[in-house]
This record gives structure tokens, sequence and C-alpha cells, in this order.
């Protein structure tokens, strides 16, 4: 392994140890997406031969491409921890929609209501979450523990110092931290880790043939039939894969012939455009994640 | 062996040099164009995604301040509120990578009010840019960011002197700004500085040589940054080990996770664990891809001693032959980072050593100014300011000097009511060593014990006619200082008449030993640690300078509770008065029985005019103010 991964490696398994080590109910978001197996995996080389001590949590909001399901309840298998899925049970009951209900409100129940809603029911202290600091620019600005109010929320005009690699996890009842061991880490440094260390991923990242549609200028696969088709609109057929994974209605796939890890850190390292581009919510107005953020939203 | 094992050599993306990673930071004045340079720097090296840069287009339209032009502080200012301000806030992490090394810079404020944010991206840097406008020169602020780098021990400035074009690439503004910081350079001790003349904006000497500057002979900025050499690890340096976390999956397996913190360790090399001072080997070094054959500083294992030692998390395994240090008192470089000032004997928490425990500063030696270097005589250190000070914590830490060891000499402040950090340490040398006994024969004494309850303790005498409100205002102030989290006793008639004194009368020898027992009692409660409130008539200055003689300066606070006689026979709260006045009471005070008010009362409380909710809460103030609650 390149000397760069083995020092984001084992700077990454000391975040995660000093979590376990300050905190007493923390929860490790897990996601499905590529990030999520790479922090999983440093989860368990940070405590090996201890299986980690702390539960998996997804936020399901039911939109999830079915391929992602299957996929996390074999790692939950796998790694023998514990696995909690929550759904935000009032947005259920409300049946909202992406489609119907537009992309923002249907983040704000969905995933941040959801995972304020599983945080608080689970009394956890300390959430570690994928997220890095190359992804978007206010995520830039995040520290590596990052306090929230008892609200959830994060004020990014008066974060806690954070000096060299004492993190401060000191919290009154009822706040908490999320903790992000994948800060310092690129999208690059990921698809290395994961060709260096085998890891597995959703099949989705890989191309394959698969039924999209245009949208705008985004191709969404028709992962089951909740698509609403215009009229006249028809499935088509396209060899694609997805760079991030979300919801299947927000996430759009690019046209690829990356089928396996290689060429995707080719294509990574040659990519024009930015990872998150094909995150639709990203992009609903100026800030948008920043706003998101402070509402609780990883 | 495992895949953790090296050297590796192996490449997968096939770049040519694997240098690993340079983190550096950029900083200086306000608007000397730091988030400009990076911007600037990531655009040359093509290093910005179409996406992102069709969005800045749009952005620097709106909202960018180089009218029209690309505003490249954009890409780095990626809060709302930076974006509105046209300022930087808070320190912004970007990655960037050329063919030679990857980078990681942190991107931190000018504005004095965030140096907080700024030390927090130094104290990671191996490297600093420090820019200063061409026009400008060497600024206070400048100075202050020169000083927390050197204090830090970054040990590589790059002087970037920026805005050339705004001076007509002039060579002698250069090379006097360049000479001027280098004798300041050298007078902090940073061993290695590069200044460069550069246009941020313009992208001069950034990427590409300046054409415009065929004077500079020296590198690019870029050039540099992929070339220098930031000190490598030294392997000879002594074998530190914290333990984060002590790993037991089961009966037969007993570990200890963590990471090396200096030095290189192999199965079977003797250690000694701290602060306990026991020895052992070290029998395995565990990952998940198998057993090591050596773990070197910064990996991230688990540790299998040879002994059955019980480790818990932040002791210290380290070279038999060159152990760290142990102490509970020590001096050290601060940083203050919040706007309530750093208060000598107050209670603070301290993250050092991998645990979090209560200390304290006892002595501020000295602060700095930034300008001159000089020191300053001071009491307190206030939002910004760099001192150096002695400590003292309540246990025994393991520790290296910071300039050995970042990570086993550098601490943090931690304020005790809100949680936030609050000021940042680095460790220059220890006052006491602790002996592996020292610290078990250390007596449990008063201070000790306040120390740990976190309040300086007192007495506060409330004195005054019956009626004047003494029990009233004592209870608030118990009850407010209860609240606050404060450790507090009141003695008043009620509990000291029924038990203790129950054997006394009220004739005036009496009242003298009355006094007397309770000055005694509370005495021994200051000495518990505690806050004791005293509500009694005590009508003769003598007793109550007895009680204060027995106290130590400082503990013993007498509150005058005054209001007229008249009042208080008016508001007779237990009917004594009109028995007194009845002739059923002898020897009552402010009837038949003279009461002397304090000559030189701490305070004074005029309960005729005042609502006692109010006198509490200036009692309350009052020892706030004067360094009695620490919290």
């Amino acid at each position: 392994m390149q000397a760069r991964l083995r020092q984001l490696e084992a700077e990454s398994i000391y975040i995660i140890r000093e979590v376990a080590a300050q905190l007493g109910n923390p929860v490790m978001l897990y996601s499905i997406g590529k990030d999520s197996s790479v922090m999983l995996h440093l989860a368990r080389k940070a405590f090996y031969p201890s299986t980690p001590p702390f539960p998996l949590l997804h936020v399901d909001t039911t939109w999830k491409f079915k391929a992602m399901i299957e996929f996390r309840d074999r790692v939950a298998r796998e790694t023998g921890m514990r696995l909690i899925v929550h759904t935000n049970r009032d947005g259920l009951s409300r049946r909202i929609n992406p489609f119907v209900d537009g992309s923002s409100l249907y983040t704000d129940v969905m995933k941040t209501q959801a995972l304020r809603e599983a945080l608080d029911l689970h009394k956890f202290d300390a959430a570690f979450g994928g997220a890095r600091r190359d992804e978007e620019s206010s995520r830039a600005k995040e520290r590596v523990f990052s306090f929230r109010s008892r609200a959830h929320r994060w004020d990014p005009r008066n974060q806690r110092p954070e000096l060299w690699r004492l993190y401060n996890g000191r919290i009154a009842e009822g706040e908490s931290v999320r903790v992000f061991p994948l800060s310092d880490w690129t999208e690059v440094d990921v698809w290395q880790y994961i060709a260096a260390e085998n890891i597995p991923v959703v099949p989705l990242y890989f191309a394959a043939d698969r039924q999209v549609v245009m949208r705008g200028d985004k191709l969404i696969m028709v992962d089951d039939d909740r698509l609403p088709l215009a009229p006249g609109e028809r499935p088509m057929t396209r060899k694609v894969r997805f760079r991030t994974l979300g919801c299947y209605p927000l996430t759009a796939a690019l046209e690829s012939d990356a089928a396996d890890v290689d060429a995707i850190i080719r294509e990574t390292a040659a990519a024009r455009s930015s990872e998150r581009q094909g995150r639709l919510i990203d992009h609903d107005e100026e800030g948008s994640m920043e706003r998101k953020k402070r509402e609780g939203y990883f | 062996m495992s895949v953790l094992a090296r050297p590796d050599t192996g490449d997968l993306s096939g770049q040519a040099a694997d240098r690993g990673m340079l983190r550096f930071i950029t900083c200086g004045s306000v608007d000397d164009g730091k988030s400009t340079l990076i911007g600037r720097l990531l655009y040359d090296s093509k290093l910005i995604m179409d996406d992102q840069l069709a969005r800045l287009e749009t952005d620097s339209m709106r909202v960018g301040t180089t009218g029209g032009g690309i505003d490249f502080a954009l890409l780095v200012d990626g809060l709302q509120a930076e974006r509105e301000q046209g300022i930087t806030i808070d320190v912004a992490y970007r990655f960037f990578a050329t063919p030679r090394r990857k980078f990681v810079v942190a991107d931190t404020p000018g504005h004095e009010q965030y140096t907080r944010n700024m030390a927090t991206g130094a104290s990671t840097a191996q490297l600093a840019v420090i820019l200063v406008d061409a026009r400008k020169g060497i600024l206070t602020q400048t100075r202050r960011h020169a000083t927390i780098v050197a204090r830090f021990g970054i040990r590589h400035v790059v002087l970037a002197v920026n805005k050339m074009d705004l001076v007509s690439f002039d060579q002698t503004r250069y090379e006097r700004i360049a000479e001027e910081f280098a004798a300041f350079a050298n007078q902090l001790g940073i061993p290695h500085v590069q200044c460069i003349p550069v246009s941020a904006l313009l992208g001069d000497n950034l990427v590409e040589p300046s054409a415009n500057m065929s004077w500079y002979q020296g590198p690019t900025l870029l050039q540099h940054l992929e070339t220098v050499e930031v000190a490598a690890d030294d392997a000879s340096d002594p074998f530190r080990f914290r333990v984060q976390w002590v790993n037991r999956p089961n009966q037969d397996f007993r570990g200890y996770s963590g990471t090396v913190l200096g030095g290189r360790v192999r199965p079977g090399e003797p250690v000694v664990v701290l602060p306990s001072m026991r020895e052992s080997r070290v029998a395995r070094i565990v990952t998940m891809d198998g057993d090591l054959s050596e773990a070197v500083r910064g990996d991230s294992v688990t540790l299998v001693l040879a002994d059955e030692l019980d480790l818990s998390a932040g002791d210290v395994i380290a070279a038999a032959d060159r152990p760290a240090q142990v102490t509970d008192q020590f001096a050290a470089h601060l940083l203050w980072m919040t706007p309530d000032a750093m208060l000598p004997g107050r209670k603070y928490l301290l993250r050092v050593g991998g645990v979090t425990l209560p200390g304290e500063v006892t002595e501020l030696k000295y602060k700095i100014n930034v300008n001159t270097l000089e020191h300053t005589a001071g009491k307190t250190l206030e939002l910004n300011e760099l001192g150096f000070a002695n400590l003292a914590v309540d246990h025994p830490i393991t520790f290296d000097a910071y300039d050995e060891n970042r990570d086993m000499g550098g601490f943090i402040v931690i304020d005790r009511f809100t949680n936030a950090t609050v000021g940042a340490g680095m460790i220059a040398f220890g006052l006491r060593r602790a002996t592996n006994l020292a610290w078990h024969a250390l007596d449990v004494d008063k201070a000790a014990r306040a120390r740990s309850l976190g309040q300086k303790p007192c007495v506060l005498w409330f004195t005054g006619l019956s009626g004047s409100g003494k029990s009233t205002v004592a209870n608030l102030v118990e009850k407010r200082l209860h609240a606050l989290g404060h450790h507090t006793y009141l003695l008043d008639g009620d509990n000291v008449r029924h038990g203790l004194n129950k054997d006394l009368g009220f004739t005036q020898a009496d009242r003298v030993e009355n006094i007397r027992r309770i000055a005694e009692v509370a005495k021994l409660f200051v000495d518990a640690g505690l806050i004791v409130m005293a509500a009694f008539i005590s009508p003769f200055r003598a007793e109550r300078r007895m009680a204060r003689a027995l106290l130590e300066p400082g503990e013993f606070i007498e509150i005058f509770v005054d209001a007229p006689l008249a009042e208080c026979e008016r508001r007779d709260p237990k009917g004594l008065y009109q028995k007194a006045r009845a002739g059923k009471i002898l020897n009552f005070t402010g009837i038949d029985s003279p009461y002397e008010p304090p000559e030189a009362a701490e305070m004074l409380l005029d309960t005729a005019t005042s609502a006692p909710e109010a006198a509490a809460d200036r009692v309350v103030a009052m020892l706030r103010d004067a360094g009695y609650l620490d919290r």
C-alpha cells in the first residue's frame, strides 16, 4: 500500500478509537456507499480482534436502490455488528415522495428528520459519518469532531478549535458529536484504498447495462415501478455506473465503461467534473449543503 | 506477513514518487490574499473541476469582489457568512495532488478575532505559507501568525510577498520585506525560511516562473512545495505508544490499541508502562492483517505485552531505556482562545496525554508581545494572547516536551461549564519529577480538596439585627450556588442551636462561646473545601474578629445585612421583638443589648431598599468576580 494511504488509514483508525475512548454511546452511520464501506472496514481494523463496540445505523428512506439494501443486509450479517434500520414513520404515513413533494421536503423529512429521530430514540452521543472534506465547500470547513446542540444543529460560525489530534469530545446531556474519520481522504484515495484492501462495494459503482431515463441533463435509473414516466417516455438501456449512491430518484448515473476498481480509479483521476455533481439535492439552491447540515443532515 | 508490513513500493496509480502528504497552511493578515492564492494554485494546476469552475464563474459575477473577474477566494470560502462578507472565518481544508506529492492545505483566517481557527490549522501543519501584501509590508498580524507558527513547532515557512503586480514588481520593495521578515524569523528560531515574490491574482511565481520578475531566481511556490524536505520521522526517537482503548474480546486476549507516537518497536523489546513504571516486553503487534514485525511512528496497532499488567486508556508504553516523564506540575506555552480571560487558580479541564482531567494555571510567568517578542508581566491571558505559565493537574500525566514530540507534549484547555476548547498548550518542562511512588504520598490537603470541588472555599459571614434578612439572603445565595454546581453549607441558628450549641444560653459569655464554636465548625468546612454561609446576629466586633482570625486571608467574607431597627421590628418574623419589648426575652440585640456594626465589612447589603433576591445576586456576582467560583 502507498505510504499516503497507510498514513490515512492509521489516522482514521486513531479517530475511530478516540470516539470509543471518549464517548459512551456511539453509532456508525452506514449509508451503504463506498465511503461507508471504507469507514466500516477501518472500524473493524481499529478494534480487531474485537468487534467494533458500537452498532451501525442505516436511515432507510425506502427509496434506496434495491441493490444497496441487499448489500447492506449482507454486510451486517458478515461483520456481526448490530444493524439498526430507521425509517421516519410519520413521513411514511404521509407518503412523502421525492417525485411529488420535491427533493427538499423529501430530504428534510426522510433523511434529516429521520436521522434526528433515530439519534434521539437511542440516545446516541456520537455518530460517525463518512463525509469527506473534498466533497463540498461547507464540508471542507467542518471539524473532525463536530459538535451538535441538543437540537442536532451545527453552528459553522462558532466551531470548537481543534488542535493537533486532541479531539474534544466533552458534551452535556443531550448534546452530541458527529465524527468524520474520512475528513482528509479524497475520492481517489477512497478508490485506491478499496483496491488495496479488496473491500466489497455495491455493484452499482461498476459500469453495466442499466435501464435509465433522461431527466434534464441527468440520467435516472429505473430501479422500480415507482418512477413516474412522462407520456411517451420509454426507459432506454445505457452502459452506466454511479459515482455516488443515494436515493435512486435523486442520484444521477453517468455513462461509463469502468467495470472494475482499477478502471474507476483511472476514470476518477481523469474526471473533469466533481463527485457530487450527480447529487441532485446539492444543487437545490446556493449554500444548500450548509443549510441542510446546520439542520442536522450529515 | 501483513499488507501493512513495510517497506512497500507497490504503486497502483503509477505516480512517480510517493512522498506521502505535505500538510501546509496559508496564513497572514486579512486581505493579503490567502484564499485567492489557494484558489489560483488549484486553478493553475488544473485541479478545479468543470462544474466547479462554471459555478465559480457565476458566483464571482454575483458576490465576487474582483469586479466581474474570477474571484478565486470563493473556492475556499465555503460558508454562507464568508461569501456574504467576503472574509474567511474558519479554516478550510483543500486537497490537491501533483505527480510529485499530495497536498492538504488549510486556508486559515486572517482576522485577529479568528486566531483560534488559524491555530487549528497550524497545529497539524508541517509548513506554513505566510502572505504579506507588498504594499503594506509586515503587519502585527503577520508577526502574530509567524509567532504562533514558530511556537507550534512548524520549521518550514514560506514568506509569499503578494500583490507584486500592484507595486510594479519592484525588486527593492520585495527585498526590504524579505529582509525584515528573515530577521524576525531568526528571532523566533524558525530554521527554514523561503521568500517568494508572487501575484496570487495573476498567478506570477505560483506554478510557472513570472515573466515580470526575471530578477527572482528562486523556485515558484508549487516547485518549493513539491520538493521541500520536511523533517522525516526520526526512527531513532524513543519509542512512545499511548493506549487509547483496552482490547479484550475474550478472556484469552488482552491487547492495548493505540498509535505509535514516537520511534519504533519490535516484538521482544523491553518497555516500561507509565505512569506506573512497571516493566514488560512487547509480545505481539496485532493488526487485522496479521501480526507485524515492527511498528513505527504513526502506525495504529494493538500491542500485547508479555506480562499481565492491567493498563488503562491514557497509559503510555515507552522504551524501557528512555522513558517519558511523569509529573503533575509543568511549565508550558499557552495560547488563549476565548473572550473570558484565563485566570490563574481557576479550575479548567485539560485534555493531555489521552485523558481529560482537572487542572489549573498556578502562575502566569509572562505574556509574549507578538510585535517585539518581549516578555511582559501579566496576571491573566486575554483572547488571542500567548504566554508562558506553570500549571498543575490533579493526577500525574506522562509527557515529553512539545518540542521533542508534539503528540506527547501538546494539550488543550477545556471550559468546565461550556465544554468549549479555550486554550492550546505546549509543555516545556516538568516542574516536579514524580517518581513512581511520589503521588501516593501526596497529602490530601485543603488545596487538593478545593481543587477537586472546583471552587475556592470561604465563609460568608452574614451579620445584622434579628429580622434584617440574614437567613433569607443566605438561603437564596446557597440555592444559587448549588444550582451552579458548587458545594456549600449553611450554618444558622436553626441547625446549630438545636444540636452542637444546645447547652448554651444567651448570656454574654454563652454568646461568645456560641460564635467561637460556629467559627471553628466553619473553619473545618472551609478545610473540607466548602463555601460556608454563616447567618448569625453576631453583634460584637470582637467575636467576628476572632472568627476572621481563625481563617486564612481571603477566606472570611463579612457581609453586613443592614436594615434599620424600626424596619426589623416592623417585620419581626418570629415575634421576638414583641417579646423583648414586653420584657419576656433579656439581652435582645437592639433592645437591651448593643449591636456593633462592622467597620470594614467586605460587603454591605441594604435590605430595607432592595429585595432579598437582588441582594443574593450581588453576593454571587461578588464571589464570581473575586474568583471564588470556578464556573
